[in-house]
């Protein structure tokens, strides 16, 4: 039950926002919208029990993918002129809104703590956890997959020098 | 209908590589386009990721961690094809990136 609602929503959200990324007109918005996609999806994965798998998501496509998307934006929308707002003070406001909601997460996330502290994860630590995903995954990756894993490292490194060689002005 | 089984997860995949195929066609812009094809990708990574929780086998986020790599790596090289491009053409637009057609 609980597991179907988490499902339903989180699909609503991901499909939601993967049509707002294909259908805004400011590209920066439609980025942003991307990364929100991206780390629902992620949700997602923890809920199939894929754990290393959401970790991967936000690492690589909110973290890295997402950025190097929001710098070439940047550097390619250069002709339209950054709107100006109405009121100066919004973004100030703004600002204020989003900080006082990070200090009273901040608050919360210390004062719970403080009440149970974290007894399982010490008692935990002695012991090794037996075939959890990450163990699965790092198993198969260095034994059945090896050489797939070695190419892989070989195509980023030729995607990285490519890169370079293509935004450089002249060698 | 309450109970999630890999179907729910085929058909939700399914959408969300539509929407990518559907920002593909439509969408003029070639960054979007390279938006689009991280959705499809994220909706292929989707199934593998429900298929391995199916089988019980984590074989199908390895395939997945692959997708990624590649994923990565597109990106990186299709987003330095675009900034030589704008920077000799100064357009994003792909109706007028014909300059190899002929």
């Amino acid at each position: 039950m609980g597991e179907a609602v988490i499902f339903y929503v989180l699909s609503a959200l991901i499909l939601g926002f993967a049509v707002l990324v294909i259908s805004t007109r400011n590209t920066v918005h439609s980025v942003l919208f991307l990364v929100m996609n991206f780390l629902l999806v992620a949700m997602l994965y923890v809920l199939v029990g894929a754990e290393f798998l959401a970790v991967i998501q936000v690492l690589v496509y909110a973290g890295g993918i997402v950025v190097l998307y929001l710098f070439v934006v940047m550097l390619v929308n250069l002709k339209r002129p950054p709107e100006v707002h109405q009121d100066p003070r919004r973004q100030a406001r703004l600002g204020l809104a989003v900080a006082g909601a990070v200090l009273a997460e901040l608050v919360a996330i210390i004062v719970y703590s403080s009440a149970s502290p974290a007894a399982p994860a010490v008692a935990a630590a002695g012991q090794t956890v037996e075939g959890g995903n990450v163990e699965q995954i790092g198993w198969l990756l260095y034994t059945d997959y090896l050489i797939p894993f070695e190419v892989a490292s070989i195509l980023l490194l030729v995607a990285m020098v490519g890169a370079i060689v293509l935004a450089k002005r002249e060698l | 209908m309450l109970e999630i089984t890999p179907a729910h997860y085929m058909v939700l995949s399914s959408a969300l590589f539509m929407i990518g195929v559907i920002g593909v066609m439509v969408r003029r812009n070639i960054i979007i386009i390279f938006m689009s094809i991280e959705l499809m990708l994220n909706a292929v990574n989707l199934n593998l990721a429900a298929f391995s929780q199916q089988w019980q086998h984590v074989t199908g986020q390895v395939f997945a961690i692959f997708v990624i790599a590649v994923a990565a790596a597109e990106a990186a090289v299709g987003l330095g094809i675009i900034l030589a491009f704008y920077r000799n053409k100064e357009t994003v637009n792909i109706d007028e990136m014909n300059v190899m057609r002929w």
